[in-house]
C-alpha cells in the first residue's frame, strides 16, 4: 500500500526533475552537512538515525506486506489462533531498548560537544526584534572596546515579494495593492530571494565565535543550518551558542528566523560572512571607523538644518524600506493592528507625539530611536507628516534632526 | 476478551416504561439529548464540520505557499490561518471525533444502556458549539478585514500572545476555557461509565482495547486540561490584571509559559492518539479473523505511554536553552516512548500475521494507519535526539512529523472507525466502491502532501512561513497539489455519509456486520436500539 | 430499582471526585507550577536566573589559583529612554573574592521614570554560583528627567563553580515600569481613603 503511492510520487518527482530548469539545489532532499565540525557531527548523527529508522522500517513493513500478500482470505489462508507469546513480547520490548542505547551514546557525545562555549576569541551579542537582527561586537581577543554594532535587515526588494493576483491587493485588507500588475509580469526573484540582508554578520574563520542571544520583544530564534546552531532569542534572558568555521571554509552562510515572531516572521533572514582572520580584522577596523564617522555625522546633523525637499526625498526612501511593510506604501496601513498614517491623529497631530511614537514604539510598533540615525528619523517623520495629503494640525510639517535628538 | 456470550432470555421482563422510551421529536431531540447515540452522532457531525472548516484554512495556507512571493493573503492573515487551522483541527476535529466514538461505542462495548451521566453528557457537547462560535466569530471578522483573529500559532507562546496578541485573544482564552470544561466533563463521564456500568462478568482485563485506551485518555484529559486552563488564565491576568507570569519586566519568564503549555501539550498529543490505537486494535483482529495479539501488553503499553507523556514535555523546547542535564534527561525519556509504541506496532503486525485477511475499507484505513503512523513515529524518534532536533526544530520536518501522526494517524483512525461502525449505527452498508475510491485517493494525496515536507524541512524551511526562499519552491508546489487533492478527496467521504445517513441508501446490515467481528456491540441488531442494553448481557 | 439508585449514587460520587482532581490540577497549574519553576530556576540556574535577594556576604576562601572572566552587559528595553552601561565591561576575579562594580544610568527623557533591571547569567550552569550581596536589580530605580547616577553591584563567585567555566556573562535588561508603578500607586490611593 505504501509502495504504490511512493512509486507514483517518485515517478512524478523524477519527471519534474528532468523537465525542470531550476537549480539542482531546488531538490535538496536531506540536511546539509554544513561546514563546521559540529555541523558535521550533527549531520552524521542525523544520517545514523535515518538509517536505523529505514532498517527497522524494512523489517516491520516487510513483515506486514508479506503477511498482507500471503495471509489473505482470497488466497484461502486459514487464520491461526495464537494471540500471545511471552517470549516474543519480551524480545520486542527489550531489543528496541538496546537499539535506543546505541542511538543515545553518540547523541550524548555530540550534545556535550555543542554545549562547550569556553575559550572563544570573539563574542557577539545578537538581539532579535520584529523583524530584524541587531549585532553587537563585544569582545575580540580580550579587547572589549570595539564599539561596533549594527542592524541587519532583509534587503530583497518589495517588488520581488509582493505579487498580488487580485487588483485589490492581498486578502483581506488590500495590502500591497500598489504592487499589482495587471499583466501578471512581476520582476524575477533573485537567487538569494528572501535570504539576503543589507549588513551581514562578519566573523573570522579558524576562531571560536561565541554568540549571546536575546530579544527586544517576542521570541525569535537565530538559526544557521551550515553551523548547525539554532537558539531562541528570549526577551529579558540571554542564551549562548558558538561556531568555529574552519580556516579553509570562508564564505557566505545563510539562515532564517525559526520561531514565530509575528507578521514578518518569514522576512528576517540571517547572513553570515565568514572571512579569513586577516581580512576580518581589516573589515573590523574599517567598520569601526565607519561607525565612528556615522556617529560624528549623526551628531553634526543635529546642528544642521535641512530643506523640506531633501528630507522628503530621503524620507520617502527610508519609509518604503522601514515602514511600508506594515503601514503600506500608500499610508493606508492594515488596521487595526497596523493603523493607517494617511490622515491619522498621530501623523497630523502634535510633532512631539509623532516623534515619541517613532522613537519609543508602542504595542506592535517597534522603537526606532536606537535603530536609525536622527537625520533618517527626521526624514521619515517629515515624510509621514506631508505625504498622502497629510497636513499637520500644529503646522510643524518639517522635523529637523535636532528635534528628534532631544 | 473474546469469549462473551449473551444471555438473551434470562432477563425478559423489562420495566414497562422503557418500551416507549424512544427519541423525542424534532429539534428537542438534539437540544435536550441525553441519549449516548444522539450525542455521539452530534459529536461526530460537529467533528466533521470542523474538519472541513479547518481543512478550508489549510487550503488557503497551501494556496499562498504554492509559489514563492505573496500572491493571495498578507502575512498577518496567513498567521491567523495557521493558528486557527491548528486550533480547530486539534480541539474541534480530532478530540470531538474521538469523544463521539466513545459516546457511541463505550456503552455498547460494555453492555450498558447508556453513558452513566447523560445530562452531563448533553452539557459537555453543547458547550462546544459555543466555544467554537467565539473562535469562528474572530475568524469571520478576520475574513471581513474588521479585526485580527488569533495569530500566534496554536501553541500561543508568550509574549506574542500576551503583550503582542490581538484583541480577539481574550475571546480565544474564553473559548479554550469552555473547550476545557467540555473535555473534562466528557472524560468524567467516560470514566464513571467504565467503572460503574460494565455488564456482569466484564472485568477490566476483558474490556475491549478501545475502552481501555479511552479510560487512560480520560484520565489524561482530567489531569492536563486544567493545566491548559491555568495557562490561558495566567495569560488573561497578564494581559489585563497586571500580573507578570510570563513577562520578564515584572520578574516573570516567557519560558515558563512554554513549560506550562507543554506540560499540557505533550499529554494532549497522546490524548489524540491513544483512542486511535483502540480503534485500530478493534479493526485489525476483525479483518484478520484472528484475536488481537498481546492484549495485556497492549494495555500496559498504553498505560506506560500515558505515564511517560508527563515527563517528556521539554523535548518541545530543546532550543530555549535548557541546561545540558535537562536536555539529556528529556532526550532519554522521549526515546523511551519508542519502546511501548514499538510494542503496539509489533502486536498489530503479529495480529495480521497468519490471519485470514480481507481488505474492506475500515481495514485499509487501519493498515494505512499502522504504516503511516509508524513513519510519523520514526521521525518522532529522530526528533527526540536533542542535537539533531535543534536542527529539525520549527522546520517543515516537524510539520511533516505531526501531520503523519495526526492526519494519517488520528484522522485516519477516526475515518476507519466511522466506516467500521457505520453499519451498526445506521443499519445500512456504505458503498464499498466509493469507500475504496475515498481510501486510495486519500492515501495517494496525503503522502504527496506530507512526505515532501520532510525534504523541505531538512533542507531548511522553517515552519509558519508565509513566504520562502527559492530552493523550496518546487517541492512546495507539489505539496500544495497534494493538499488540494487531499481536501477534495474528503468530499467523497461527505457523499458516502450523506448517502447512508440521509438518503438511506445501502444494503441492510446484519447484526454482526463483519464476518470476523467480536464484541458485545455486534450482538445488538443493526441499527442498534435506542437504549443499547436495557438488560445487561452476561459476559463469561 | 434500588440497585439502580445505588449505582447512580456511586456514579455521582465518582464524578465529584474526578471533578475535584480537575480542580486540583488547575490550582496546581496556576498556584504551584510558577513558584515551583522559580525555585527550580534558583537551584539549577535554569534560564540564567539569579536570586532576587541578597546572598550572605560570608565568603569562603579565595581561590588565588583560578581566574574567572566576568563580562557585564547592560541594555534597555526599546520603551526605556535611559542610557545604561557598565562602567567596566569585563573584569577578572578569583572565586571567593568580593568585588564591587558600577553601572551607569542616565535618563535621556525629560520625565521622571522608574526602571527595573532583570539579570540573566550565561552559561546558566554558573548562575547558582554567582552570588550578589548587593544589587540595584533587587529594587526599582527612579530617575528624574535628565538625571544620571551610578548603581552598584557587589558580588562574589562561589568557589564551588564547576571547573569548566572560565567566562561568565552577566546581562541586565532595564525595563520601563513607570506606568505600572503609577497604576499601582493610583490603586493604593483610591482604596485607602
Amino acid at each position: 500500500m505504501q509502495s504504490l503511492p511512493k512509486r507514483c510520487l517518485w515517478a512524478g518527482l523524477g519527471a519534474v526533475v528532468i523537465s525542470s530548469n531550476s537549480a539542482l539545489a531546488a531538490w535538496q532532499l536531506d540536511m546539509t552537512p554544513g561546514v563546521t565540525s559540529i555541523s558535521e557531527q550533527v549531520f552524521n548523527l542525523h544520517r545514523t538515525m535515518l538509517w536505523w529508522c529505514v532498517a527497522i522500517g524494512i523489517v516491520v513493513f516487510g513483515a506486514m506486506f508479506y503477511s498482507m500478500l500471503k495471509h489473505r482470505k482470497s488466497k484461502g489462508h486459514k487464520a491461526a489462533h495464537f494471540h500471545e507469546s511471552t517470549t516474543v513480547e519480551i524480545f520486542w520490548t527489550v531489543a528496541p531498548f538496546f537499539i535506543l542505547i546505541l542511538m543515545a551514546i553518540p547523541a550524548t557525545r555530540v550534545l556535550i560537544a555543542m554545549s562547550d562555549t569556553s575559550d572563544s576569541a570573539l563574542t557577539i551579542k545578537i538581539t532579535g526584534s520584529q523583524w530584524k537582527w541587531h549585532y553587537q561586537y563585544l569582545d575580540y581577543q580580550g579587547n572589549t572596546d570595539i564599539n561596533l554594532d549594527y542592524y541587519s535587515v532583509l534587503n530583497t526588494p518589495r517588488e520581488q515579494i509582493d505579487r498580488p493576483v487580485r487588483a485589490a491587493g492581498l486578502f483581506p485588507k488590500g495590502a500591497a495593492k500598489d504592487s499589482y500588475r495587471p499583466d501578471g509580469n512581476y520582476p524575477e526573484q533573485g537567487e538569494n530571494y528572501n535570504l539576503e540582508v543589507d549588513h551581514p554578520l562578519v566573523i573570522p574563520t579558524g576562531k571560536k565565535v561565541r554568540f549571546l542571544i536575546t530579544s527586544d520583544d517576542v521570541i525569535h530564534a537565530w538559526w544557521v543550518p551550515d553551523f548547525a546552531i539554532k537558539k531562541d532569542a528570549i526577551p529579558g534572558f540571554i542564551n549562548e551558542l558558538w561556531a568555529n568555521v574552519p580556516e579553509d571554509k570562508p564564505g557566505i552562510y545563510r539562515g532564517q528566523c525559526a520561531e514565530l515572531c509575528g507578521k514578518d516572521h518569514a522576512f528576517m533572514p540571517i547572513v553570515v560572512d565568514a572571512r579569513p582572520q586577516a581580512e576580518f580584522e581589516k573589515w573590523l577596523a574599517s567598520a569601526q571607523e565607519a561607525q565612528k564617522q556615522a556617529d560624528i555625522a549623526a551628531a553634526s546633523s543635529v546642528d544642521k538644518t535641512f530643506s523640506k525637499d531633501e528630507l522628503m526625498a530621503e524620507g520617502e526612501k527610508a519609509y518604503l524600506a522601514r515602514c511600508a511593510a506594515c503601514h503600506q506604501a500608500n499610508g493606508q496601513g492594515l488596521p487595526p493592528t497596523f493603523p493607517a498614517l494617511a490622515g491619522s491623529a498621530i501623523a497630523t497631530g502634535a510633532a512631539a507625539d509623532h516623534i515619541a511614537i517613532v522613537k519609543n514604539g508602542k504595542n506592535a510598533m517597534p522603537a526606532f530611536g536606537a535603530v536609525l540615525p536622527p537625520k533618517e528619523l527626521a526624514a521619515i517623520i517629515t515624510y509621514e507628516r506631508n505625504a498622502w495629503g497629510n497636513k499637520p494640525a500644529d503646522g510643524v510639517d518639517v522635523v529637523q534632526p535636532r528635534d528628534v535628538a532631544k | 476478551m473474546s469469549e462473551h456470550t449473551l444471555d438473551h432470555h434470562a432477563h425478559d421482563h423489562h420495566d414497562d416504561h422503557e418500551h416507549h422510551h424512544g427519541p423525542a421529536k424534532g429539534i428537542k431531540r438534539w437540544l435536550f439529548a441525553t441519549n449516548h447515540k444522539d450525542i455521539g452522532a452530534m459529536y461526530l457531525w460537529f467533528s466533521f464540520t470542523m474538519f472541513m472548516l479547518g481543512g478550508f484554512m489549510a487550503m488557503i495556507i497551501r494556496a499562498e505557499l504554492m509559489y514563492p512571493g505573496l500572491q493571495l493573503v498578507d502575512p498577518n492573515f496567513f498567521n491567523q490561518m495557521t493558528t486557527t487551522h491548528g486550533l480547530i483541527m486539534v480541539f474541534g476535529a480530532v478530540m470531538p471525533g474521538f469523544v463521539g466514538l466513545a459516546n457511541y461505542m463505550v456503552p455498547m462495548m460494555l453492555g450498558a444502556p447508556d453513558m452513566a451521566l447523560p445530562r452531563l453528557n448533553n452539557w459537555s457537547f453543547w458547550l462546544l458549539p459555543f466555544a467554537f462560535s467565539l473562535l469562528i466569530i474572530a475568524i469571520i471578522k478576520a475574513f471581513l478585514g474588521i479585526a485580527d483573529a488569533p495569530n500566534f500559532g496554536w501553541t500561543f507562546y508568550a509574549p506574542l500572545s500576551t503583550k503582542y496578541g490581538p484583541e480577539s485573544t481574550d475571546f480565544f482564552i474564553f473559548s479554550v476555557h469552555m473547550m476545557g470544561i467540555s473535555s473534562i466533563m466528557g472524560a468524567v463521564n467516560v470514566i464513571v461509565t467504565i467503572f460503574n456500568l460494565r455488564a456482569p462478568g466484564m472485568t477490566l482485563m476483558k474490556m475491549p482495547l478501545f475502552v481501555w485506551t479511552w479510560l487512560i485518555t480520560a484520565f489524561l484529559l482530567i489531569a492536563v486540561m486544567p493545566v491548559l486552563a491555568g495557562a490561558v488564565t495566567m495569560m488573561l491576568t497578564d494581559r489585563h490584571f497586571g500580573t507578570s507570569f510570563f513577562d520578564a519586566a515584572g520578574g516573570g519568564d516567557p519560558v515558563l509559559f512554554q513549560h506550562v503549555f507543554w506540560f499540557f501539550g505533550h499529554p494532549e498529543v497522546y490524548i489524540m492518539i491513544l483512542p486511535a490505537f483502540g480503534v485500530v486494535s478493534a479493526i485489525i483482529p476483525t479483518f484478520a479473523r484472528k484475536p488481537l495479539f498481546g492484549y495485556a501488553s497492549m494495555v500496559y503499553a498504553t498505560a506506560s505511554i500515558a505515564f511517560l507523556s508527563f515527563v517528556v514535555w521539554a523535548h518541545h523546547m530543546f532550543t530555549v536553552g535548557l541546561p545540558l542535564a535537562g536536555n539529556l534527561f528529556y532526550m532519554y525519556m522521549t526515546m523511551l516512548i519508542a519502546v511501548p509504541t514499538g510494542v503496539k506496532v509489533f502486536n498489530w503486525v503479529a495480529t495480521m500475521w497468519r490471519g485470514s485477511m480481507t481488505f474492506e475499507v475500515p481495514m485499509l484505513f487501519a493498515i494505512a494507519f499502522v504504516i503511516l503512523f509508524t513513519i510519523g513515529g520514526f521521525s518522532g524518534l529522530m526528533l527526540a535526539i536533542t542535537p539533531v532536533d535543534q536542527q529539525y526544530h520549527d522546520t517543515y520536518f516537524v510539520v511533516a512529523h505531526f501531520h503523519y501522526v495526526l492526519v494519517t494517524g488520528a484522522v485516519f483512525s477516526i475515518i476507519a472507525g466511522v466506516y467500521y461502525w457505520l453499519p451498526k449505527w445506521t443499519g445500512r452498508m456504505y458503498s464499498e466502491f466509493w469507500g475504496k475510491i475515498h481510501f486510495w485517493s486519500s492515501l495517494l494525496s496525503v503522502n504527496l502532501l506530507f512526505f515532501p515536507m520532510h525534504f523541505v524541512g531538512l533542507a531548511g524551511m522553517p515552519r509558519r512561513y508565509s513566504d520562502y526562499a527559492l530552493q523550496f519552491a518546487d517541492f512546495n508546489w507539489w505539496i500544495s497539489i497534494g493538499g488540494f487533492w487531499f481536501g477534495l478527496s474528503q468530499l467523497i467521504l461527505l457523499k458516502i455519509l450523506i448517502d447512508v445517513c440521509f438518503r438511506k441508501k445501502g444494503a441492510q446490515a446484519t447484526s454482526e456486520v463483519w464476518e470476523g467481528a467480536e464484541g458485545l456491540e455486534w450482538t445488538l441488531p443493526s441499527p442498534a436500539p435506542y437504549h443499547s442494553f436495557t438488560t445487561p448481557p452476561l459476559v463469561k | 430499582m434500588t440497585e439502580q439508585n445505588a449505582r447512580a449514587q456511586d456514579s455521582i460520587k465518582l464524578a465529584k471526585r474526578l471533578t475535584l482532581i480537575a480542580v486540583g490540577m488547575f490550582v496546581f497549574a496556576v498556584g504551584v507550577l510558577p513558584p515551583m519553576y522559580d525555585v527550580i530556576c534558583d537551584i539549577t540556574g535554569l534560564n540564567g536566573k539569579t536570586a532576587n535577594e541578597a546572598d550572605s556576604a560570608e565568603s569562603a576562601v579565595v581561590q588565588e589559583e583560578r581566574l574567572i572572566t566576568v563580562q557585564f552587559l547592560a541594555d534597555t528595553d526599546p520603551a526605556m529612554p535611559w542610557d545604561f552601561k557598565p562602567v567596566e565591561r569585563s573584569i577578572k576575579v578569583h572565586p571567593g573574592e568580593i568585588r564591587k562594580v558600577d553601572f551607569h544610568v542616565h535618563n535621556r527623557d525629560a520625565q521622571w521614570l522608574v526602571g527595573q533591571a532583570i539579570p540573566s547569567v550565561t552559561p546558566s550552569q554558573a548562575s547558582p554560583y554567582f552570588k550578589k550581596t548587593e544589587c540595584f536589580c533587587f529594587a526599582q530605580q527612579e530617575l528624574q528627567g535628565g538625571d544620571a547616577m551610578n548603581m552598584p553591584l557587589i558580588f562574589y563567585i562561589d568557589p564551588d563553580l564547576p571547573k569548566n567555566v572560565t567566562t561568565i556573562t552577566l546581562s541586565y535588561k532595564l525595563f520601563n515600569i513607570t506606568e505600572k508603578v503609577q497604576q499601582e500607586s493610583k490603586r493604593v490611593a483610591t482604596t485607602t481613603p
